[in-house]
């Protein structure tokens, strides 16, 4: 595929970077037009729990671009009727369509709970909203949000907060290959060079927050994450090179066959 | 629910532990070999707590850093405690509103509650706890639910740290609106805990030790443990206070376990502190812990001066009150009552925004959406 031509449209937005972005983690909210910049990111993920509606200066809604992609998540919610609480009030507030569902009870290894995040994700998709499920890479979850309306899915590549990077690589590899939605990396990407990787795979995006904001040079970091994503995208168009994992003998031990 | 042993249960084997023995058995390359772990033992965290782990101090810092700016990033959480009522039928040595003190008391009618929350909101907090003294017929459950319905008018996060309640009353206040609970044990040392609490229903050792798990139970969002340091050997109550905040985290996933290392103030009476907790100790207890439970938040209040908490925000705290005011009504009234002990870092909400700013972290002020409740 030509990479000119290689258009990411997710809920029917176009977007040029497939780099999304957290909120939550820099020490000051004003930083984030400048990452966004940097970045070149479009989407930004902001915790519904921290917005405050009323307030007009402690309101992390008013440093976020006007351009960008608002992407509300429901951290906090324990079960889907909570994530559906807040999606609804999400979208009551004026803060659009979109809902990242993060769905955890399990504040030990703040690991995502597949079945209630199908259940929210079967409502908030009927009600209209862009879901997009944060889950652990297991291939019948991601077949049951599929069917449950959800836009893409966004399997972790390590817990949150690890910077690990892929530790998960082999089963997000069968996300890609079986899913039909984009599936977005989410979680656990602690250098560019993780991104690089994931994105080679094929995966449509990544999602990061704390390897950005717990740079010295967060700037400079968003800018290299920026680059990494696109990096990582235009070496999966062009096709890594095959891994011959079987040698080819020059003298073929089954060329008789064909003789 | 989940069917557990209890914490006396799993306190158990540590009561009679030879913590000498254990201590002086370790050597240098004991506490390197810790600090490469990522996971930690309780016995590897009672070995960063040891007087043997003092010289590793910065590596631990270091790591402790590294750990709470992945989980936390750099932001502090600002809340601020309201204090509804000071009766108290307890006679606890340490405090100022212990029923031997002959003091007169207080307790906030609901449109004093009003007030105050309308002033303290002003300042732009938005998570509040609200504290009573013991005195379960007058600063009743009922009077408890009727307060918290008007705080959750003013506040995203409401938290209760009051007397030890029962799992149905825990259960009720979180339908009122409540979702998080603090209470500190004050000390596991059971025979201690005996001795100072003279008289009164806090006398009760289990059911205090329990408490947070009933609150873990009635599905409390958040639960706040934590020793008074300066009651007994501060390494043993910080060890407890870990098992307790590690049991609660095993046991109940779902629910964000944090604690908090009050060190004793001044106060009405006469009491001191009986174990002397250096500052050098509290920064160890609170490197130790994060590096024990590095997903748990840690909180440190007023008590501290200004000087300490400046520095702590990029090490391991997570949480810290702002504005704080230990006497009932004290927001509205600035003669009010002398308050349950004296606070040490005075700053007001801006300057403590301020201050967490300069330090190169995010002071946040609101970080929960109620999810039941009437709103
Ligand atoms: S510590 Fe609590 S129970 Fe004890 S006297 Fe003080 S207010 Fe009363």
């Amino acid at each position: 595929m030509d990479s000119q031509e290689d258009k990411f449209i997710l809920g029917g937005r176009e977007l040029k970077s497939r780099l999304f972005i957290g909120s939550g983690k820099y020490s000051d909210d004003r930083l984030i037009p400048s990452i966004a910049e940097h970045s070149g990111a479009e989407v930004i993920t902001v915790a519904l729990r921290r917005i405050d509606f009323e307030s007009k200066t402690d309101n992390v809604l008013i440093h976020i671009p006007e351009t960008m992609q608002l992407l509300p998540n429901t951290s906090g919610a324990r079960t889907a009727e909570e994530a559906i609480r807040l999606a609804r009030l999400s979208k009551a507030a004026g803060c659009g369509n979109w809902i990242k569902v993060e769905i955890i009870s399990d504040a030990k290894y703040l690991l995502p709970d597949g079945y209630e995040t199908v259940k929210a994700t079967e409502i908030l998709a009927k009600e209209g909203f862009v879901v997009l499920p944060y889950i652990s890479p297991d291939l019948m979850v991601a077949r049951s949000l599929v069917d449950a309306g959800a836009s893409a899915v966004m399997p972790l590549g390590a817990p949150i907060g690890t910077n690990r990077g892929l530790k998960t690589k082999e089963l997000i590899r069968i996300l890609i290959e079986e899913i039909s939605l984009p599936i977005i990396v989410d979680a656990g990407i602690g250098a560019p060079s993780h991104a690089v990787e994931a994105m080679e795979m094929g995966a449509a995006a990544c999602l990061l927050n704390t390897a950005i904001a717990s740079s010295p040079q967060p700037l400079v970091m968003a800018e290299a994450f920026g680059q990494a994503v696109a990096a990582g995208r235009k070496a999966f168009l062009a096709g890594l090179g095959v891994d011959q994992t079987i040698a080819q003998a020059s003298s073929p031990l089954t060329g008789f066959l064909h003789e | 629910m989940n069917k557990t042993r209890g914490i006396y249960e799993e306190l158990k084997p540590y009561r009679n532990f030879d913590y000498d023995g254990f201590f002086s058995g370790l050597a240098d390359k004991d506490i390197q070999t810790i600090l490469a772990k990522d996971q930690l033992t309780a016995l590897d965290y009672l070995a960063l707590l040891s007087p043997a782990a003092e010289k590793y101090l910065e590596p631990m810092a270091q790591k402790a850093k590294a750990i709470t700016l992945k989980y936390f990033g750099k932001t502090i959480l600002l809340f601020t405690p309201i204090y509804l009522s000071d009766y108290c039928t307890n006679k606890c040595k340490y405090c100022g509103f212990s029923a031997l003190n002959t003091q007169p008391r207080k307790m906030l009618t609901l449109e004093q509650v009003e007030q105050e929350a309308q002033v303290i909101a002003s300042t732009g907090l938005k998570h509040i706890l609200y504290l009573t003294g013991d005195a379960p017929t007058i600063s009743s459950v009922q009077y408890m639910k009727n307060c918290t319905k008007i705080l959750t008018k003013y506040f995203s996060s409401v938290g209760t740290e009051v007397y030890s309640l029962t799992l149905e009353e825990y259960k009720e206040l979180y339908e009122a609106g409540v979702d998080s609970m603090t209470m500190f044990q004050e000390t596991y040392n059971e025979a201690l805990y005996d001795d100072i609490h003279v008289a009164g229903p806090k006398k009760d050792y289990h059911f205090r030790l329990d408490a947070p798990e009933r609150a873990c139970q009635a599905g409390m969002w958040c639960v706040n443990i934590g020793a008074l340091m300066g009651l007994d050997e501060w390494r043993r109550e910080a060890f407890f206070t870990g098992l307790h905040a590690a049991y609660l985290q095993d046991h109940y996933p779902e629910v964000d376990i944090n604690i908090s290392v009050p060190r004793m103030r001044p106060h009405t009476g006469d009491f001191q502190p009986l174990v002397d907790m250096t500052d050098m100790n509290t920064v160890q207890y609170i490197l130790a812990y994060r590096l024990f439970m590095q997903r748990s938040g840690i909180t440190m209040s007023t008590r501290e001066t200004v000087d300490f908490r400046n520095h702590m925000m990029g090490i391991g705290v997570t949480k810290m009150s702002a504005g704080s005011c230990t006497a009932v009504g004290g927001h509205i009234h600035k003669n009010a009552n002398s308050g349950q002990f004296d606070i040490s870092d005075e700053r007001d909400v801006e300057e403590m925004k301020k201050a967490i700013r300069q330090q190169g972290f995010q002071p946040v002020m609101k970080n929960w959406e109620p999810l039941v409740g009437e709103s």
